[in-house]
């Protein structure tokens, strides 16, 4: 093995978590979304340093996960029988601010079948549920912060807001980091969805790009022939500021 | 190192409960327990406490398809994760709120105070983020005990501006070992959120 003679520089992350950049995020009032006018906050929040409590996080090892829980092709439905519509991988990586990998970040997701209907009883879209299929899955983030699942293309569905609004395809995200100042709830989209710029909710986010983070681009490299295609959904979440560097050589 | 943007939120939509809690959203059989079901799992050590409360919008409806998530420190202080914690304490706890009367409820035990990064002690109190429909970034807050000595002297209580606006962070004893925190959304009650 050859010998690394350079130092390397190696971030103790002992600072607090960097601010909350509101324009990263959706604001809380958006009238077009109309369930937000009487559940948004109307003060200023208020800020602190972040402090043990938001510093830890409940810490879930990959031992209480099933075999199938990143399968949603088949953790519901009977043995040997698959949800019914075009199979996906979602696959990508959990960062934080400063491009740290987030390795043990328990990820949850849950979305409509591939008609766009949820397992809910009070979901009232006529598309039909598939007995195959439940919705929900979860996975935990290896050593590079690397993630995957298995699941069925979530079809679009009509919700009452106006009079004829449609959500494009998503699939939900729920995400635990390091620090709880890191914990997310988010939407995924598919690239090419002409639904997302028409939506509501997607309109509560003013900044495109922050928006564009949220589309989920085909991979084709992924892409498992004659079985399923990918796509790729990276996550940035808070990080913690450096408060020192340290120098250390390589083996000591 | 490049620095990149957070992830937006988006809302957590009406069916929440489908991928926090799918056995309580009537999917069983994919996780064997929903997750934060249980804070207390073992012979815990300190005083047990029940923490009650509604989420209320600007109109004082409860929200019947919210969910609540409980982060806290144990009787002594410490968070799971940190040497010498509680090993029969999650504390984390996650609650739908529930269909009737739009309550959630956490069976817990009182937190011990907790150390502030410049030094001193920050009053025992229990982190809590709601999401819901309608809310687009998941609300922070803290439940302190309203009968805590400890309030006094807690530096978050300290930086609150508008003193008026500290009881909405305040859970009040209602009855042995039960507090009551109602979180409202809006309104002349509204509140105080954290954005930390
Ligand atoms: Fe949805």
């Amino acid at each position: 093995m050859p010998r690394q003679k350079d130092p390397i520089m190696t971030e103790i992350p002992k600072g607090g978590y960097a601010g909350r950049q509101p324009q990263n995020h959706p604001v809380a009032l958006h009238p077009p979304y109309r369930t937000s006018v009487k559940r948004s906050p109307q003060a200023a929040p208020i800020s602190f340093p972040t402090t043990l409590s938001e510093e830890t996080a409940p810490v879930f090892g990959h031992s209480m996960l099933g075999a199938l829980d990143g399968d949603l092709l088949h953790n519901f439905g009977p043995q040997d029988q698959s949800a019914i519509g075009p199979r996906i991988i979602v696959h990508g990586r959990v960062q934080d601010q400063f491009g740290r990998p987030v390795a043990g970040a328990l990820i949850e997701v849950w979305q409509a079948n591939a008609g766009g209907r949820y397992r809910h009883k009070k979901e009232g879209y006529i598309a039909p549920l598939d007995p195959n299929f439940g919705g929900c899955g979860r996975v935990i983030t290896g050593a590079d912060g690397s993630y995957e699942f298995r699941t069925v293309l979530p079809g679009p569905y009509p919700w009452p807001n106006g009079p004829n609004d449609w959500r494009p395809a998503h699939i939900h995200f729920s995400i635990f980091g390091a620090g709880f100042a890191q914990r997310l709830i988010t939407q995924m989209y598919f690239e090419g969805d002409p639904l997302i710029w028409r939506c509501p909710i997607v309109g509560t986010i003013a900044d495109t790009s922050a928006v564009e983070r949220l589309i989920a681009p085909l991979d084709m490299e992924r892409t498992v022939p004659m079985d399923a295609r990918a796509y790729r959904f990276d996550i940035t979440l808070r990080g913690r500021r450096q408060t020192m560097f340290e120098n250390r050589m390589e083996g000591l | 190192m490049t620095d990149r943007p957070e992830s937006a939120s988006q809302t957590a939509g009406p069916y929440v409960h489908i991928g926090c809690t799918p056995n309580f959203a009537g999917i069983e059989g994919v996780y064997p327990e929903d997750l934060g079901a249980r804070m207390i799992t073992g012979e815990v050590t300190g005083r047990r406490i029940t923490l009650v409360g509604q989420v209320l919008d600007g109109t004082g409806t409860p929200l019947r398809d919210a969910m609540v998530e409980a982060w806290q420190a144990d009787a002594a202080g410490r968070y799971a994760g940190q040497e010498g914690h509680d090993a029969h304490f999650t504390g984390f706890g996650r609650c739908p709120t529930s269909e009737t009367d739009g309550s959630f409820r956490f069976e817990t035990v009182m937190p011990g105070a907790v150390a502030w990064p410049k030094g001193g002690l920050q009053a025992p109190h229990v982190t809590l983020w709601i999401v819901a429909r309608g809310i687009n970034l998941g609300l922070h807050t803290r439940a302190y005990f309203a009968d805590a000595p400890e309030n006094d002297s807690d530096p978050v209580l300290g930086r609150i501006e508008h003193k008026v606006r500290i009881k909405t962070l305040m859970a009040q004893p209602e009855g042995d070992d039960v507090y009551r925190f109602n979180i409202h959304l809006q309104g002349p009650e509204e509140t105080i959120f954290f954005d930390c």
